[in-house]
């Protein structure tokens, strides 16, 4: 269980692994995530289920190493075994005949929104992709996501593929040349929702985020996903991960987000000096 | 007739001041002349009182004759009789309210050590390199599926593989052993010994499959197509929150938060174990129970100047055990008695440093039996921190019960079951443990387990 049957490199810093794992691969659907412990003495965290196997007999997860924990898994090789993965976890997207839906995909959330793309245009919906990072090369994706939206945006903020620029500013484009839009989806860094938030409220464009609060278990036994919509607290991985956007408070989760920055620093550095022990 | 010992015998401790620098065991526990001596305290009434304060009904008389005996074998056979955990209940049990309460020593002196004499049989086991597997019947081809590895979800796989039952149990974590190993620390109940009695449940031939999450992996409808029973004992996980102002703010935690990160992820072993916990100077935990004392000691020992607990009534509704407050007070705990928290303050980052509180008196009992705290206007102050767990209880979580169609739950949200049978209202499916008391103790998970075992067996016989 829990074999990579493949590793593939999509960007600097950014891998693809087809994990093993029948179970989940029967059960998953768009929105969901895992949670994988990579070895004994690893943190467990959340991965979104990026696709799956027609055959129902792997995952795919896709991943940027941002710290000590990603940086790990992201050495791993084909062949080896991730000690634990836990899934499907959180709720599926909601997915229905919504009409014309922009699907936003800010940098490594490119991955979450994937499946998501899919399956809203499996249901019929007419499906506008903007996907975006800061350069050429974190951008992950853009053949699969091209194939199957009806229309596909591509920024970098410096330029270096598509327009110059923020998803937010097509996004805006697009409201500006008077699209009707009945949904917007975006999946990316704090900011970017908020400012995709920001945009679409006094439009009254019902926007749904997924957001990343650190999680431990992902089943709704810790609250270290507490999550403030609507003013009330919400654990991220058991009633979320996705929330209306216009009643999130995104203060809050970058500063939750943020809660463990010296530690991961220190980790990182005990990860370079290869202190750590690594054993099944 | 001799004339009886009044007193235990008494049990070394690691130093205060030594113990809060480490994770270690705090007792060390009987040597074999101690626990003989101790032993022959027993009266051996013949009425056994003690017996009925033990939620399993262990053979107390016999197993601590055993000893006096000098025969340790026979003792932990007789222990292992009536549970599969003697190390951890010996440890754990809140035997004040038990088994010693009601020992009859216990109205002329000190009640029998019994859970410290329990515990010395489970490491004399231990020390001996074989331990007697029971000889199990053949294979009945009969499967029951186990939700949750805890006290209640242990006991039960191995009561019905002892039946000759097939038993897979499902555990959500990437380790068994529930709340054994995720919330009681090191330093109350070694994680070698929970992992031992594994160990133990794994020769009974049962088989445990981490990281699989009922609910979500598979649900019970789907399960019910593999197995002839289930038996849903997933705890009481849900951590509750006061829902007051600012209780989201950076370096506020829930006791599962902080408990499962030091003991299940071994934060304080950071950065050779990956994941991190922040070491507050100045730590509140706002509740009066086990968890909260486990919450408090555990910050004193990754580093507190001040660990407080804030407890809305008064020192003598204080559910803990009575070991754990001693502990506690020996170790240097602030106790803020009748004091509640109403509002959290934060510096810009969004750090929690200041928490505001309000002072309560005690009125009338309430239905519980415990006078009721009541708040005493303008008595507002602040205490400046840096850290706060939230430790005011727990509750059901409810992944399985609303994926399970036809399971009826009560108004707690605890899983409804016949405390006769174990049953509930889904053909095929029990529940025990914490999922259907509601946060309780390890030993009457574990009483409920083995009425459901019973049942279950019964049910399986007659398919
Ligand atoms: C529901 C969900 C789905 C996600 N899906 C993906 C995905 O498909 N691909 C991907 O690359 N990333 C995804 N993430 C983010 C991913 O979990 C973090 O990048 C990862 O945990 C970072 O760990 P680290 O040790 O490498 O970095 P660290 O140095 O520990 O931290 C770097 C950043 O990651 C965040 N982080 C750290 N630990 C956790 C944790 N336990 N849980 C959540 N966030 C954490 C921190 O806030 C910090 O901003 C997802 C997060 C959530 C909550
Ligand atoms: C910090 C703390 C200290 C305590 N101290 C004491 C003490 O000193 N003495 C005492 O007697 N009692 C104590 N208790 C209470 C005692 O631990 C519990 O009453 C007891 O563990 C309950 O046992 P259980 O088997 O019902 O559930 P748990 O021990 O809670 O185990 C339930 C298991 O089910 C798993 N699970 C949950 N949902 C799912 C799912 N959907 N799928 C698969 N698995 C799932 C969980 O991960 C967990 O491992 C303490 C509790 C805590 C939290
Ligand atoms: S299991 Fe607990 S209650 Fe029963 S005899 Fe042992 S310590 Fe006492
Ligand atoms: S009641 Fe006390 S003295 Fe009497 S048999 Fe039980 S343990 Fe011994
Ligand atoms: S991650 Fe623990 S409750 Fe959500």
């Amino acid at each position: 269980m829990n074999k990579i049957l493949k590793k593939q490199v999509l960007s600097p810093g950014i891998k693809l692994f087809n994990v093993e794992n029948k179970d989940i691969a029967e059960k998953v659907l768009p929105g969901q995530f895992v949670v994988i412990r990579a070895y004994a003495q690893g943190e467990r965290i959340p991965l979104t289920v990026a696709d799956v196997d027609i055959n129902k007999k792997f995952i795919t997860l896709i991943f940027q190493e941002v710290g000590q924990s990603t940086f790990y898994f992201g050495s791993l090789k084909e062949g080896d075994e991730i000690s634990d993965v836990a899934g499907p976890l959180g709720k599926p997207s909601e997915i229905e005949h919504f009409g014309t839906c922009v699907c936003i995909g800010g940098g490594i959330g490119i991955a979450p929104v994937y499946p998501i793309i899919k399956a809203l245009k499996n249901k019929g919906n007419k499906v506008i992709s903007i996907i975006g990072a800061r350069t050429e090369e974190l951008l992950i994706l853009k053949k699969e996501i091209k194939q199957i939206s009806d229309e596909l945006c591509i920024t970098t903020d410096d330029g270096s593929y598509g327009k110059e620029g923020r998803v937010s500013n097509e996004l805006s484009r697009l409201i500006k040349e008077g699209i009707k839009i009945d949904r917007v989806i975006a999946i990316g860094p704090g900011i970017m929702m908020k400012t995709i938030s920001d945009i679409t409220k006094p439009y009254e464009i019902k926007t749904i985020v997924s957001l990343n609060p650190i999680m431990v278990d992902g089943t709704g036994m810790c609250g270290a996903c507490r999550v403030e919509v609507e003013g009330e607290t919400k654990f991220a991985c058991i009633d979320g991960p996705e929330f209306d956007a216009h009643l999130v408070n995104f203060d809050l989760l970058m500063k939750r987000q943020r809660m463990y920055t010296k530690e991961e620093k220190e980790s990182m550095e005990s990860l370079e000096k290869d202190k750590k022990r690594k054993s099944k | 007739m001799p004339k009886p010992i009044l007193k235990k015998v008494p049990i070394s401790e690691q130093h205060p001041e030594e113990r809060i620098k480490n994770f270690n065991e705090v007792p060390y526990g009987y040597v074999p002349g101690e626990a003989m001596k101790e032993a022959k305290r027993c009266l051996q009434c013949k009425n056994a009182p003690c017996i009925t304060g033990c939620p399993v009904e262990i053979d107390i008389p016999g197993f601590i004759k055993a000893i006096g005996d000098g025969d340790f074998g026979k003792s932990i056979k007789i222990l292992k009789e009536k549970t599969v955990l003697p190390a951890v209940c010996g440890r754990v049990c809140p035997q004040e309210e038990q088994c010693e309460k009601v020992c009859t020593l216990a109205k002329i002196g000190e009640p029998v050590a019994i859970g410290r004499l329990e515990r010395f049989s489970s490491e004399w086991e231990a020390i001996q390199k074989t331990t007697d597997i029971p000889k199990i019947p053949a294979p009945t081809g009969k499967r029951v599926a186990v939700v949750g590895s805890g006290p209640a979800g242990l006991t039960i796989a191995g009561d019905l593989a002892m039946l000759g039952h097939n038993v897979v149990i499902f555990e959500a974590l990437h380790q068994p052993g529930g709340v054994l190993i995720y919330g009681i620390p090191e330093f109350r109940l070694p994680k070698v010994i929970v992992e031992r009695e594994i160990e133990y449940i794994k020769k009974l031939g049962v088989q445990i499959i981490t990281s699989f999450v009922v609910g979500k992996t598979k649900t019970i409808d789907e399960l019910l197509k593999e197995f002839d029973a289930i038996f849903v004992a997933a705890g009481a996980g849900l951590p509750w929150f006061m829902n007051i102002p600012g209780e989201n703010y950076n370096g506020i935690y829930s006791a599962n938060e902080y408990l499962t990160r030091a003991n299940l992820m071994k934060a304080y072993l950071f950065p050779e174990w990956d994941t991190p916990i922040i070491k507050g100077k100045r730590v509140a935990v706002i509740g009066g129970g086990n968890v909260a004392m486990d919450s408090a000691r555990t910050a004193l020992r990754l580093g507190a100047e001040s660990s407080m607990i804030i407890y809305r009534r008064s020192e003598n509704e204080m559910p803990a055990r009575m070991e754990e407050i001693i502990h506690a007070k020996e170790e240097g705990i602030d106790f803020h008695f009748l004091t509640l928290p109403v509002q959290y303050y934060a510096d810009d980052l969004g750090w929690v440093n200041n928490m505001e509180c309000i002072k309560m008196e005690l009125g009338e009992p309430d239905s519980s039996g415990r006078r009721q705290p009541i708040s005493i206007n303008d008595s507002n102050f602040k205490i400046p921190v840096d850290v706060v767990i939230v430790a005011i209880g727990n509750s059901p979580n409810p992944l399985i019960t609303t994926t399970t169609p036809g399971i009826e739950i009560t108004k707690k949200g605890t899983i409804q079951i016949n405390e006769k049978t174990g049953e509930t209202s889904k053909s095929r499916v029990y529940a025990g443990g914490d999922v259907a008391t509601g946060a309780a103790t390890v030993i009457l998970a574990m009483g409920t387990a083995r009425i459901a075992a019973k049942s279950i067996h019964s049910l399986l016989q007659n398919k």
